[in-house]
């Protein structure tokens, strides 16, 4: 499926060994933040994209599929992004989708990273016969493609909304998520301070949260990052094939309503390339940040 | 005299600036001559090891010059220092356990470095299965891969394939660390026997393990914070050390020279100086119970007597 | 050796199980009675298909019957090959639509899959060699995993198809033809083919790149390599082992990947109408056809588990370390 692409590198890819995380010192960690190009340029794109669909609904009409002008118009410079086949203003519809967008890859990466920490943390945390089997859960789900189960879930509802496709996203895209952290946690539990907190007996949950989880604050971030653009992603693909939000737009939808009513055919390019567009972009961007984030959180990158 | 290192400076380039992780031992190496290295964590030993090979990286050449056998070893200049490396000097890495390409026959993979450096395979097969079978291995371990040996054989097996084309001057970085006592002391053994049969022509076994080191080497040199403190005829170095850090070394050792010693170089109070910036004088002075105000002019590394030195101005 | 498939094939097994029990289960606890309102909504507009349906629906699910014993019905009409009659093209069984769509996505994702893998994988060992190819390589890879599958199958079918003319870009073979085993067919068979294949081929190079330059700058550093450099190994050597060494976990990449190249293939066919998987599901999905929609579910995740097991194989065959650990060799 489209959904979370895990780029196989040392860290995500299952068979590779866990370099130890190595922590930069948080003023250390800003002052090659402020000075990585890949972190700045796709951060300035991805907050340009963020602002543009927070605010930008306001100055436009309350409803982006109102038919507010002729059909079928090139990009001018009354309609910015031209208009539909139905008279829809495209530019009006692009930015309520950049919203949706955003939305989903939130929710959707949110719901995703809690199911794969905790399962992640206590696999990786409790070993033995618990991390067997949520080893078993993560590799099952990690083998379902994401896609084709999504497609059946959301094919039977009657009404769709943006919660719960992030929501069905969010639990089938978890498990390399959960695989990551899983390695991270259990190289992480061997070390001194965890066993401090074992022996003086400390919760289990409590450790995972005061003691594993600060020490991978940033991977976690950047694992973050990576689900959320997976999310992305996953709801372009169901909004395409016609399993998208029942009410409103979104990127995906655009894409599908332009191939449902033959843009392709009749040569308006307009309303097909600025939702691809706007989905490449923003998750382009966040991915080309997440190298940047890599390269500050770990010094041993930034020679390179 | 095999190996003559002036004033060999090596830094670390960092952001905050240059780490003088090497700076400026000056120090000659007999013929056979099997030279222990110590010093605490942080001191500068894998440095120099490194420095006489290859510059990883972040290290810089600052200054200095290295002779070999009579000849310049250009340590600044990668591509050049190829023609000494594996031939003329070579090393025992520390990592010996994942030395080798997990994915590549051991013999394999010997083939294709040597063939690589320019050396026929078949002409030193043989000299090959002989050393292979000197350190105590079958010689069907070159069938094999690295995942199939334990620890100690691995360590042998780079013994081996280091030293196989006599090289005159090897370097051993902390080779026993990873190993229990008993193949600690095979492999020890090892390195002497390798020098006795003329295989390698002097080494520099860089250690924590004072009292291990004792048993094989001549002599011992000591660094202190990049420079160096001492260097003496093993016996000279236990039983007479003149620098004050050495002395509270050795006195740290329970009892010197006893086979089975283990006592790591630790227990002195204090810590070494940060070397991105280190104090002007002797780096040891702020932990010297001696230090007195000439302590703060740098102490030169002199001879004061036969094949004894030391950089203290308390050292007479 | 025994073990390690063992336990593979066991959670295979456990994948298709689930997998088949939420195809069970969707249909009947959903909220809302969605099978009673899509029958309903079928009958308006085949009313001939709909007295079948309702006929099948009985039979099947049996809705009289206690639920463990419809969920064994379920199973057992399963591994008679039964998946259903599709309402899209009644009364042809799920089965025969599905196999008459299956040799086309098979068509495109086999070369698709294995020409993006070795390419990539080809340079992204390329770009980590100067920094100069690694920025442009990367940037160019990043973008093209973020872009939508259909996307760029949109971007190339109107380019290279509408407005270019250099290739067909809609169906699977010239509508004046009929399959046949000729010169003609071929060609135009090869000429639809094109455009799918080479977005889906795109927007998955991408991520093979990225993934080998990560994993060769990994294994550059390794301890194996520095022993190498410092005995003088020429980086020609090194970069050899690397690059094998680094294929391995691609390989097991290969296998997480395979899922959203799969879905990938869905929904770069329906740009193109492209006969196969995926446009059986947006016919499926529009014409409310959820035996066909639920089949061909069933038929993707046994083949993305069949793809997995045989990728399986293949590492242990190029892996000396599994080989080794399985025949109990290792010390
Ligand atoms: N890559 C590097 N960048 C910056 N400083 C470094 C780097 N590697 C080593 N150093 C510094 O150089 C100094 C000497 O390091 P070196 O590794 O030579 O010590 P060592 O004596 O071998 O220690 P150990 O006994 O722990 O192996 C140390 O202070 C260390 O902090
Ligand atoms: S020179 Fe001074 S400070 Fe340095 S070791 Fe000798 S006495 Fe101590
Ligand atoms: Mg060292």
């Amino acid at each position: 499926m489209t959904a979370a692409q895990p780029l196989p590198d040392p860290a995500t890819s299952p068979d590779a060994p866990v370099p130890a995380l190595p922590e930069a010192p948080k003023r250390e960690a800003l002052y090659f933040a402020l000075r990585n190009p890949k972190l700045l340029i796709g951060l300035g794109i991805v907050l340009a994209f963020l602002v543009t669909g927070i605010l930008g609904p306001f100055f436009l009409s309350p409803d982006p599929n109102a038919r507010i002008a002729p059909p079928g118009l090139p990009p001018s410079g009354e309609y910015w992004f031209g208009t539909t086949q139905f008279g829809q203003d495209i530019f009006t519809q692009f930015v309520y989708g950049i919203r949706a967008t955003f939305l989903v890859g939130i929710l959707g990466g949110v719901v995703a990273a809690v199911i794969g920490m905790a399962i992640g943390f206590v696999a990786g945390y409790k070993g033995g016969w618990v991390d067997e089997i949520l080893n078993m859960i993560t590799n099952v789900v990690l083998v379902l493609p994401t896609l084709a189960v999504l497609f059946i879930l959301v094919a039977y509802m009657d009404s769709r909304g943006v919660m719960m496709q992030s929501f069905f996203i969010g639990l089938t895209s978890w498990p390399w998520a959960a695989r990551a952290i899983r390695s991270q946690a259990l190289s992480l539990s061997s070390r001194d301070f965890v066993d401090l907190a074992r022996l003086s007996g400390v919760r289990t949950w409590k450790i995972i949260v005061r003691d594993i989880a600060p020490n991978m604050s940033s991977y976690l971030f950047m694992t973050l990052i990576l689900l959320f653009g997976g999310a992305v992603l996953a709801a372009a693909g169901l909004d395409f094939v016609g399993l998208g939000p029942t009410d409103g737009t979104s990127l995906g939808l655009m894409m599908h309503q332009a191939v449902k009513w033959g843009a392709l055919q009749l040569g308006v390019w307009w309303w097909f390339v600025p939702p691809g567009l706007g989905i490449t972009a923003i998750v382009g961007s966040l991915y080309v940040m997440n190298v940047g984030l890599d390269e500050v959180f770990n010094p041993r990158l930034r020679e390179m | 005299m095999s190996l003559k290192v002036s004033d060999l400076r090596v830094y670390y380039r960092t952001l905050r600036g240059d780490v003088r992780a090497l700076d400026g031992p000056a120090f000659t190496l007999a013929d056979g001559e099997i030279m222990g290295l110590a010093g605490e964590s942080g001191s500068g030993k894998s440095t120099l090891g490194k420095s006489l090979i290859r510059l990883d990286g972040r290290m810089k050449y600052v200054g200095g010059a290295v002779e070999l056998d009579g000849d310049e070893v250009p340590v600044w200049d990668d591509r050049k220092m190829n023609d000494f490396r594996y031939k003329r000097i070579s090393l025992i890495p520390q990592y010996a356990m994942s030395a080798m390409n997990p994915t590549r026959k051991i013999g394999r993979m010997t083939a294709e470095l040597l063939e690589s450096r320019g050396v026929r395979f078949r002409e030193v097969r043989e000299e090959l299965n002989r050393r292979i079978e000197l350190v105590g291995l079958d010689v069907d371990v070159l069938d094999r891969y690295p995942i199939e040996l334990s620890g100690g054989m691995k360590q042998r097996v780079v013994m081996v394939l280091s030293t196989l084309l006599n090289p005159s001057l090897l370097i051993a970085d902390e080779v026993t660390s990873a190993l229990d006592v008993s193949t600690q002391r095979a492999v020890a053994e090892t390195l002497v026997e390798f020098r006795d049969r003329r295989f390698v022509k002097s080494m520099i076994v860089v250690t924590h393990d004072i009292s291990l080191v004792y048993q094989i080497a001549d002599s011992i040199m000591v660094m202190y914070a990049g420079r160096l403190a001492e260097k003496a005829p093993a016996r000279t170095i236990i039983e007479a050390p003149r620098h004050p850090y050495t002395k509270m070394l050795i006195s740290a050792l329970p009892e010197v020279g006893v086979k089975y010693a283990e006592k790591r170089l630790t227990g002195i109070p204090g810590s070494p100086p940060g070397l991105l910036d280190p104090p002007k004088g002797c780096r040891f002075r702020a932990r010297c119970p001696l230090a007195s105000e000439e302590c703060e002019e740098q102490p030169p590394f002199v001879e004061v007597e036969r094949d004894h030195y030391v950089a203290c101005w308390k050292a007479e | 050796m025994r073990k390690y498939f063992g336990r593979k094939i066991f959670v295979y097994a456990l994948t298709f199980f689930a997998a088949v029990t939420i195809n069970w289960m969707i249909p009947r606890f959903m909220p809302g009675d969605p099978v009673q309102s899509r029958l309903a909504r079928a009958s308006l507009s085949n009313p001939e298909a709909s007295q079948a349906m309702r006929d099948y629906y009985n039979s099947v699910f049996g809705l009289d019957m206690p639920v463990w014993q419809q969920y064994l019905n379920f199973w057992g009409s399963l591994f008679k090959g039964d998946l259903g009659v599709s309402i899209w093209l009644f009364p042809t069984p799920v089965t025969e639509v599905i196999m008459d769509a299956v040799p086309y996505s098979l068509g495109l994702l086999l070369p698709a899959i294995l020409l993006s893998w070795v390419i990539g994988n080809k340079f992204g060992a390329y770009a980590a060699r100067s920094k100069w190819l690694d920025n442009t390589v990367l940037p160019v890879g990043y973008v093209l995993t973020a872009t939508p599958y259909m996307w760029l199958a949109l971007l190339l079918a109107w380019s290279l198809g509408i407005v270019g003319g250099f290739f067909p870009s809609s169906g699977a073979y010239s509508f004046a033809l009929r399959p046949e085993f000729s010169w003609v067919f071929v060609s135009s068979l090869l000429e639809h083919w094109f455009l799918p294949f080479l977005s889906l081929f795109l927007v998955s190079l991408g991520g093979w790149a990225i993934g080998m330059r990560n994993m060769i700058i990994y294994e550059l550093e390794s301890e194996y390599a520095n022993y190498l450099q410092a005995l003088g190994a020429p980086r020609r050597l090194i970069r050899r082992y690397a690059f094998r060494n680094a294929m391995l976990p691609q390989l097991t990449g290969l296998a997480v990947q395979l899922g959203t190249v799969v879905a990938g293939a869905l929904l770069t066919e329906i740009v193109f109408s492209y006969p196969g998987l995926g446009f059986l599901i947006l016919q499926a999905i529009q014409n409310q056809d959820f035996f066909l929609l639920q089949g061909v579910f069933l038929f993707i995740v046994a083949g993305v588990l069949i793809a997995n097991f045989i990728i399986d194989i293949v590492y242990v065959l190029v892996d000396p370390r599994t080989r080794i650990q399985m025949q109990g060799g290792a010390k």
